[in-house]
């Protein structure tokens, strides 16, 4: 960490070709002491980027979660559905922009939509994958003890695949984020990844790299949420 | 209070004899995608006692699980009859329980919720009821101080008495082990042998013990089923006339070696099927 930082101080001190536009840590940090810190647009910045992968996140999952429990125990729902699932899913997110944008009729919607469409198939394809491959022993026993269809749904079937959920939040959170700094950076007004594109567009560096390490804790926080919701789902996995 | 609970408790209501199983002519193939058929049974009978250890014995691989996937419910035959008590098994149900070769146990509860899972389940008893026994069983078990650990924090030995006691909770007729000391360390998988010989002389609950172990098979046995070929079915049957209760002195004893050679004759000798005399041919 120290020696990164070195490094990055030494090759624009010396005027190393390539990083002349390139600011110094001690700019950046100037900029951010005197232009940021005590700036509730920065600030708004944080809040924007962190409700759209918020909102476009827990939706993902309160949808997917669901479909892919139907998709992994309902045969015929999975003839039918699956398919589909497997046709859209190779789709970057970032595809999804432009019919975003004509869809919904906000910016602000369509940007959720894209951090939801993201985590959404990893969920799916995650808890159908998970429910797929439950040990048939662990169902058998449970019908050998006498559990009725919803018992084995909800005391073995679900507990099951919450490791594969768990899995499935950790790669969508940080697919949410990716996709949220770029569809600020098309289509938004506001946020984290547009503060950075701003940057850019006045030959700020200062701003670039401020909003970089911005975005880089705001994805670092919400792992840490997101592990943390994990371990509270799985008390057994000390 | 928990300790004074009896084996015989565990497992005594309702008649003496019971689970008495009598297989016929059991047909199995298995058609699995991209991949042939596979003919797994052929004519394979047998009959198991009530109140008697039957052990079953083949190599790896030559159908015996699915014998017990079978007996337990989990698996239909193509062809022939399967009955327990006179009543054909159709379904999986409270009155056969399996163990398996690797543990079942649900790994996301607690001990004490994976015992008190099939009496809170199937409402078989009160829930007071099925809490006390619960933990009568697990304290005679010898793992009480382990009812709020999750599985994943025991070791395998302690992981077997859970699973007998997950499955005594509900007074089977019919246990059905299989392999279930297979992945055990040598020390532990002989304390675990003389205990499941000291529960089922105490209980006399009728028990199926899948091995593919000679030295185990004997050991446990009042009479071994031979299984083998492909398909397989039941070459040879061998009462086990040796003393009770034993203890590991008998696998040094004449009337041991004399088993144990009738076994491997069946189990390995050059033409085993065709080498069975009349007299000793299995009961259909």
């Amino acid at each position: 960490m120290a020696g990164f930082l070195l490094l990055w101080e030494l090759l624009v001190r010396l005027g190393v070709s390539g990083f002349e536009g390139i600011p110094t840590l001690g700019a950046v940090w100037r900029a951010f002491w005197d232009k940021y810190l005590a700036s509730a647009k920065y600030w708004q910045s944080w809040v924007v980027s962190f409700e759209r992968v918020g909102y476009g996140f827990i939706v993902s999952q309160l949808l997917g979660i669901p479909l892919g429990l139907l998709l992994g125990t309902r045969r015929l729902f999975h003839e039918i559905v699956y398919p589909v699932v497997e046709l859209l899913r190779p789709i970057p997110p970032l595809a999804w922009v432009p019919l975003s944008i004509l869809f919904w009729p906000t910016a602000e919607l369509s940007i959720v939509f894209i951090t939801f469409i993201g985590p959404f198939f990893i969920i799916v394809i995650n808890v159908h994958d998970g429910v797929r491959g439950i040990r048939k022993e662990h169902l058998w026993l449970a019908r050998s003890l006498g559990a009725r269809p919803g018992d084995i749904f909800r005391r073995i079937i679900v507990p099951s695949v919450i490791p594969s959920i768990a899995v499935g939040m950790t790669l969508g959170i940080a697919v949410s984020w990716n996709v949220v700094i770029a569809a600020e950076m098309i289509a938004s007004d506001a946020g984290l990844g547009r503060l950075t594109w701003e940057g850019y567009v006045s030959h700020t560096g200062t701003t670039v790299i401020v909003g970089m390490i911005s975005i880089g804790l705001a994805g670092y926080l919400s792992t840490l949420a997101v592990s943390y919701a994990e371990r509270r789902m799985m008390p057994w996995q000390k | 209070m928990a300790e004074v609970i009896k084996y015989g408790d565990i497992a005594a209501s309702g008649g003496k004899m019971r689970g008495r199983v009598c297989a016929a002519g059991l047909r199995k193939w298995y058609h699995r995608p991209s991949q042939p058929p596979a003919h797994v049974l052929e004519d394979c009978s047998f009959d198991i006692e009530p109140g008697k250890l039957t052990v079953l014995m083949g190599i790896s691989g030559c159908g015996k699980s699915t014998l017990a996937y079978m007996l337990a419910g989990y698996v239909r035959p193509d062809a022939g009859s399967l009955t327990m008590d006179g009543k054909p098994i159709e379904a999986a149900g409270r009155d056969r329980i399996l163990v398996f070769q690797e543990t079942a146990l649900w790994h996301w509860m607690t001990v004490f919720d994976n015992v008190i899972f099939g009496p809170m389940s199937s409402s078989a008893m009160t829930e007071s009821a099925a809490r006390a026994k619960a933990l009568a069983l697990l304290a005679r078990f010898g793992v009480l101080d382990f009812k709020d650990k999750y599985p994943g924090q025991l070791s395998g030995g302690m992981k077997r008495r859970v699973e007998l006691a997950q499955a005594l909770i509900n007074n089977p007729k019919l246990m059905i082990l299989d392999e279930p000391f297979r992945g055990l360390d040598v020390m532990t998988r002989e304390l675990m042998r003389e205990y499941y010989l000291e529960l089922f002389e105490e209980t006399r609950l009728t028990t199926l013990f899948i091995t593919s172990e000679l030295e185990e098979a004997i050991f446990l046995a009042d009479r071994v089923l031979v299984m083998s070929g492909s398909p397989a079915r039941i070459v040879k049957s061998v009462e086990v006339d040796l003393p009770h209760p034993r203890k590991f002195e008998v696998l040094i004893s004449e009337r041991y070696v004399t088993i144990k050679e009738d076994l491997m004759q069946a189990l390995y000798g050059h033409g085993a099927v065709e080498a069975i005399v009349p007299g000793e041919e299995v009961r259909a």
